[in-house]
């Protein structure tokens, strides 16, 4: 056993410290409001910012925003604990590694697309020049995503969608949808659902902003009325989405704003030592530091089981128990981490950012509000419980 | 023993409910919390009207003579329609110290004038190191030709946006005990050398910066005796602290009430998600946290309403009711999902309100320590 | 609102107290078993307070007088309860199964002359019933029970087996629930009977417990034969009748006053106990996590005074019992974790050492705290009641 990291995992981490420290603007990481773990204030939504744009050029370039793909494909071929470290270190930094485009459709176009679709999408999508959305969730197809209703029907050589999408995230930011539609009604629901790609541009789709509790526009309502799709932007085989959908799951494994927590974490630990309580630092109240040291172990537990899930992929094993864990116990470190902030800001915890009183920006105050997107993003944290007991511990399905 | 509504709290609290559910929609709601006064001056006559600002008032203060209690019911049904504005400043901050510290013709002057509405008041209490003990008042009124000056910072001071009349606490000597030499002045909020200045908060509820500089106030003006502001300033806490509890029990009922109806009509998996056992559960926890909250709040208020001591159990009130209510606000997220999370769905508009409530007046940590110290540890 | 006592309800306290510190011999607080816990010679004491109280009236206060009751009111009876609990009398756990589940049933749905039998003399304090619900495969889903009740003429013919009945070594009866029509639907099949343990074809085998004590019990029957005039309320009725005793006034003011008695010898121990030479009283976190436990238990006891309160105007209670006991199992969970925090090191060492803090209290009860919200309906059910009946949710 040896928990150290080698020296080529060394030399990278420093590489990829030195490439943030070079391209990124010195104020971004102070600047930036992002949440760990949240969805409402993920970066790229606060203003579609020409900064990050630049960045993710950049990214581009030096190959890392394909960090897991294959070598042949334009990618990085970095190992799993590469990966890892790369995440870690950028959402340090509140940047993220990628998007879906990245991070889920060029995967799974690896795994399941056509030569021709290979052909067509990963180039630009390596590039950092297409940005994808998540076109899964619908008004009644929320945690039981399999129920989705939005139909795909065929004609000539394409299909016609008719349908809403809902909570999708930078819907408006981006210019395709990665889109799950049912395209056999009789078949069991897991078993006419077709994944494919739609230009936001085509004709018929409406994107209608909705505002989240923190204020920002994050994600929509989107609107396909007879929009036409060519059959060649299924990705994969028809009817076959459901699995594409739940494999690509796991190329999500990894990408989980663990610096971002240690970030922080480490911002209200100094705001802590530097603020004063009866002219001693907050930090030697013994019940703060109680609180602070608790959430310290929590997050290095959780770092544990980042490594751990990263280490077991390298090995080519499935961590199963490992991954679900990884999520649950990381979209509850967001919310405890909101308190925490909460509890050593006191008043000062609730103004809002841009006012002049407000500690670390502003910071916790959307915290506390982006947190609960954490617990219920993305598969709540019920769902996170069941897939634990079920996938991880073996037990029955109720 | 009796732990009933009288006949009359039952009938002043189904009107409150029905008064306050048909003038104060939703949407008004948060048009005020997100304009800058917080508060609508024609309702505002109207709530005056309905007898509410004088309600805990004796007769011959233009009130009608109820009981702390009585307000503890109104409080809660506030709570329960979330009704942003200065109610809870000016009748529990500044009314009921007036009405217990100051003397006659104070009374005379306020009290008639807070009742029909015409008068509306805070109470500038901590700084920007946001205690609330006796120490941490730094804010100093200094005696100048028989009349005061004061100076200093006062800040996260609700609804002095708006209000017509400061109770400000200053330091007035330097003590041994930091509780000698407090006192406790009435200042015109129109005085000059007052700048107010409104922090943008979490819950937009209307908290505020006040610099006091050099700010002149007659020696009439003081509450109470010189020097001796502090035991005034301990009894206002207490009821105030009771009395955001009744507010906060209020909101996280609210709160559970649309997340239970929501967990039986949201239907995913072919089932309402209410049949589910995590949510069942869930539920299960926030009715006992929201309870709970509920019956230690009314034995607190009730002592406070008898006059007896009541420093632990309004300790033990607020200990448990700030953390509940946040527990079932969460919760209530939990349960709704993706719809919660947006602006337009009501629900995160008591969750901003739950945690500013369980800062005010001290938080949980901060009232455990009261209760260790009642306790005798 | 009014949360105090009358004059004359606090004499009664006064009573209550001057004739506890009276009648509970010495001995008692000496053997000091906890729940769980009895041994033969602490079971001998609590049997005889037991009578004691049974004809000084406390035993069954709220029962009609013509079965021995007082028909006290709702408040002093919840000053008894409290007082009990409090001073740590020898009320055994199937003293107050005895008096307010079973016998309450029989009240209900027995016979004239079932209940001028047992009644009286569970006012009285003669008898003990244990509980004859749980099987190897019916815990939580007890209408699953399989242990038959087959009418043979004049008599009842019992086959079959219990599980976890606590106490069925040493008491008189069994309060037993068997299948009487194994064709109809789970609910619909079950009678209730008393048995008596001496009954012949009963067999008793102890179940040691985690605080190595014998306090549970499996209990076979193989024919055992009792007559006709046992079965209590309608044949094929019993479901509905084990439900409803479920709701019987159960207000956990018990578990609050004992737990209160528990945290004031916390804090005396705090007060007391020095660490580095400053007692661990002034150590903020101690202070924080006695208060918070406090605060819970307060909390816990306002909900025990609001069942009391809802008797006393008829409000039947529901779902507000089923929180109360849930949430006093978790306070009770938690006071034991609190507790054996604060004792530290100290807090591993049983009552048999000279070092043990408190008679080793804290952690027996750390052990005994497992079995709350585990019996009775388990928390989880319990949950599901609340959340079914108290807020309308459908059923899962």
């Amino acid at each position: 056993m040896d928990f150290r990291f080698n020296e080529q995992e060394l030399a990278f981490q420093r590489e990829v410290e030195d490439f943030i420290k070079r391209e990124l603007p010195a104020d971004w990481t102070e600047r930036s409001i992002y949440w760990p773990g949240g969805y409402g204030t993920l970066a790229e939504l606060e203003e579609v910012d020409p900064i990050i744009e630049q960045f993710t050029r950049k990214l581009a370039e030096k190959g890392w925003l394909t960090i897991s793909w294959p070598k042949e494909y334009g990618g990085a071929g970095r190992s799993h604990i590469e990966q890892a470290i790369f995440h870690e270190r950028m959402s340090y930094y509140r940047v993220r590694g990628g998007e879906v485009a990245t991070l889920i459709g060029g995967p799974t176009i690896l795994h399941f697309g056509s030569d021709e679709m290979k052909k067509e999408w990963l180039p630009k999508i390596a590039r950092g020049e297409v940005r994808f959305w998540l076109a899964y969730s619908e008004p009644n197809a929320g945690s039981d995503l399999a129920s989705i209703q939005t139909r795909a029907v065929e004609d000539g050589d394409d299909l016609i969608i008719n349908g809403q999408k809902i909570w999708s995230t930078a819907a408006h930011a981006a210019h395709y949808a990665w889109m799950i539609v049912r395209t056999d009604p009789d078949a069991p629901p897991h078993k006419g659902i077709t994944l494919l790609i739609v230009d936001n541009k085509s004709l018929g789709v409406t994107i209608r902003p909705l505002t989240n509790i923190c204020g920002f526009h994050s994600f929509n309502e989107v609107f396909f009325d007879n929009v036409r799709v060519p059959k060649k932007n299924i990705v994969g085989e028809k009817n076959k989405g459901w699995y594409y959908v739940m494999v690509a799951l796991d190329f999500e494994r990894l990408v989980i704003p663990m610096g971002g927590f240690k970030r922080t974490f480490e911002e209200i630990a100094q705001y802590a030592r530097e603020a004063k309580l009866n002219g001693r630092p907050l930090s030697q109240e013994p019940l703060l530091r109680n609180k602070l040291a608790q959430i310290a172990i929590e997050i290095e537990v959780a770092y544990m089981f980042f490594w751990q899930t990263a280490w077991m992929l390298d090995r080519g094993l499935v961590p199963n128990i490992e991954a679900s864990v990884l999520k649950l116990v990381t979209t509850e470190l967001s919310q405890k981490l909101a308190n925490l902030g909460m509890q050593v800001l006191g008043h000062y915890g609730p103004l809002e950012r841009n006012s002049k009183w407000a500690p670390l920006g502003g910071r916790v105050c959307t915290g506390y509000l982006d947190c609960i997107s954490a617990l219920v993003g993305a598969g709540t944290s019920e769902i996170q419980r069941n897939i634990i007991a079920m996938r991880g511990l073996g037990l029955p399905r109720s | 023993m009796n732990l009933g509504l009288s006949e009359e709290q039952e009938m002043l609290k189904t009107s409150a409910r029905d008064f306050l559910q048909k003038e104060f929609p939703k949407k008004l709601v948060r048009q005020l919390d997100e304009s800058e006064t917080g508060y609508s001056p024609e309702l505002w006559r109207k709530m005056a009207e309905l007898g509410w600002m004088g309600l805990v008032f004796p007769e011959k203060y233009g009130g009608s003579g109820g009981s702390f209690l009585d307000l503890i019911v109104l409080l809660e049904e506030m709570g329960y329609n979330i009704l942003p504005g200065p109610f809870f400043s000016t009748v529990v901050l500044g009314g009921l110290t007036i009405l217990s510290a100051g003397n006659e013709e104070q009374r005379n002057e306020f009290l008639p004038r807070i009742a029909s509405g015409d008068r509306i008041l805070t109470l500038a209490l901590t700084e920007p190191s946001a205690r609330y003990d006796a120490a941490a008042i730094n804010t100093r009124a200094t005696t100048s030709n028989g009349n005061y000056v004061i100076n200093g910072t006062k800040l996260f001071v609700p609804d002095a946006n708006v209000a017509d009349y400061i109770l400000c606490v200053t330091r007035t000597k330097e003590e041994q005990n930091p509780e000698d030499g407090i006192t406790v002045f009435l200042v015109d909020a129109k005085s000059p050398g007052i700048e107010c200045t409104l922090l943008k908060t979490l819950a937009r509820d209307k908290q505020c910066e006040i610099v006091f500089d050099n700010v002149g106030v007659p020696q009439n003006n003081i509450l109470g005796k010189p020097d001796q502001g502090w035991t005034i300033i301990k009894d206002t806490l207490q009821k105030a602290t009771v009395a955001k509890c009744a507010e906060m029990v209020g909101s996280a009922q609210a709160a559970l009430e649309m997340a239970v109806q929501y967990a039986k009509e949201r239907v995913q998996f072919n089932r309402p998600i209410g049949s589910f056992q995590a949510i069942q559960h869930y539920c299960a926890n926030m009715v006992t946290d929201v309870d709970g909250a509920r019956f230690i709040t009314y034995k607190a208020a009730w002592k406070v309403s008898e006059g007896l001591p009541a420093a632990l159990d309004v300790a033990i009130a607020k200990a448990w009711t700030g953390e509940a209510c946040s527990r079932v606000t969460l919760l209530a997220h939990q349960i709704f999902g993706a719809i919660g999370f947006t602006m337009d769905h009501d629900l995160h508009l008591y969750y901003r309100r739950a945690k500013a409530g369980e800062i005010m007046f001290g938080d949980s940590d901060t009232q455990r320590a009261i209760v260790a110290r009642e306790l005798g540890l | 609102m009014d949360f105090s006592f009358s004059e004359e309800e606090e004499q009664f306290r006064q009573e209550v107290r001057l004739w506890l510190k009276r009648e509970i011999p010495a001995r008692w607080f000496e053997l000091d078993p906890g729940m769980w816990e009895e041994t033969e010679e602490s079971w001998a004491i609590s049997r005889e307070f037991q009578r004691k109280l049974g004809q000084k009236g406390w035993l069954a206060p709220a029962y009609p007088k013509e079965y021995g009751g007082l028909e006290l009111s709702h408040t002093k009876r919840l000053i008894l309860a409290e007082e009990l609990a409090y001073n740590r009398a020898p009320v055994s756990v199937e003293v107050e199964i005895t008096v307010n589940w079973v016998a309450p049933t029989i009240m209900l749905f027995g016979t004239e002359k079932q209940k001028k039998d047992y009644i009286t003399r569970v006012a009285r304090g003669e008898i003990i019933f244990c509980l004859g619900y749980s099987e190897p495969d019916a815990g939580s889903d007890l209408a699953a029970l399989q242990t038959r009740a087959v009418e043979v003429g004049d008599e009842y013919v019992i086959n079959g087996q219990k599980i976890w009945c606590s106490y069925g070594h040493l008491a008189d009866y069994c309060w037993l629930a068997a299948r009487t029509d194994p064709d109809a639907p789970k609910h619909k099949g079950i009678s209730m009977f008393i048995v008596d343990m001496k009954t012949p074809g009963i067999t008793i085998r102890p179940l040691i417990n985690i605080l190595n004590h014998h306090s549970f019990n499996e209990v076979f029957f193989d024919d055992v034969r009792i007559p006709k005039e046992n079965l209590v309320g309608q044949k094929n009725n019993g479901w509905y009748q084990l439900v409803i005793a479920l709701d019987f006034e159960r207000s956990s003011i018990g578990v609050a006053a004992r737990q209160q008695r528990i945290i004031e010898e916390l804090v005396q121990y705090a007060k007391e106990t020095k660490r580095n030479g400053e007692p661990i009283s002034n150590d903020p976190l101690v202070r924080n996590e006695l208060a918070g436990i406090a605060v819970e238990n307060e909390v816990l006891r306002m909900m025990c005074y609001r069942i009391a309160w809802m008797y006393s105007k008829n409000l039947h209670p529901s779902y507000e019992s089923s929180m109360t006991m849930v949430f006093a199992s978790e306070v009770t969970r938690r006071l034991a974790n609190v507790g054996m925090r604060i004792l530290g090191h100290y807090g591993q060492l049983d009552r048999d050492s000279k070092w043990a803090p408190l008679q080793g209290r804290i952690m027996r009860m750390y052990l005994s705290s497992l079995s709350i919200g585990v019996g009775g309906g388990s928390n989880e059910i319990q949950r599901n009641i609340i959340a079914m009946r108290g807020l309308g949710l459908p059923r899962g």
